[in-house]
């Protein structure tokens, strides 16, 4: 990567690096074989460009939502359905 | 802990907001995720202080969504740093381990946001 990474050791990189790659999407990972430093990179960045884009998209579906309901009875409902084994 | 934020956040923003715009609303929406993400985690985490200091700051929450213009269809790896130290709050002063170990803790806490939202919609929607 960057120059700045001359004093960690290989090994810390490629442990984080891994570390990383078991955090994507099933569909994204190519097999078991370890992808290179540079895609996965690529993937991550992907992938949390991905999750931003969620987080934007449900809370325009949120808001749109609480325009219409009554949020009193709705309380008690997500409170029971997030505490639902 | 992040769940308790949120929905507070959310009712205040229903209670508040009965005349508002849906995308004015959805606008403070997205920025109590971002908050309650930013408070579970606390001052632990580089990547949250960075969120914290941002979102005091009432600056806008922003994070790229393109790479620049001048981008080639092949990247090196140091470039793939660069787009990731800007998708990651407080990116641009960590080194590369620190941006490694960071963007693990930080997938991690977007993912447990996007599920907690889908679950309150899914309720509410039922």
């Amino acid at each position: 990567m960057s120059s700045r990474r001359s004093r960690i050791s290989e090994e810390e990189i490629a442990e984080l690096l891994s570390k990383l790659q078991s955090l994507l999407p099933e569909a994204r990972r190519r097999g078991t074989s370890r992808a290179s430093a540079s895609k996965l990179l690529k993937e991550t960045c992907n992938y949390i460009k991905s999750l931003h884009r969620e987080v934007d998209d449900l809370s325009d579906r949120l808001s749109e939502m609480m325009a219409t309901m009554d949020m009193d009875s709705a309380q008690a409902e997500i409170i029971r359905s997030l505490f639902r084994p | 802990m992040m769940a308790c934020h949120f929905l507070r956040a959310l009712f205040r923003i229903q209670q508040t907001s009965t005349s508002s715009s849906s995308s004015g609303r959805s606008r403070r929406i997205r920025r109590a995720a971002y908050a309650s993400m930013a408070y579970s985690a606390g001052t632990r985490r580089a990547w949250s202080r960075a969120l914290l200091r941002k979102l005091r700051s009432r600056a806008r929450l922003r994070f790229p969504r393109r790479l620049s213009r001048a981008a080639t269809p092949q990247r090196r790896d140091m470039d793939q740093a660069q787009v990731l130290r800007k998708l990651v709050p407080g990116g641009p002063s960590m080194d590369d381990c620190k941006l490694l170990e960071e963007t693990a803790d930080y997938i991690r806490c977007l993912t447990t946001q996007v599920r907690l939202m889908q679950t309150v919609m899914d309720s509410i929607s039922s």
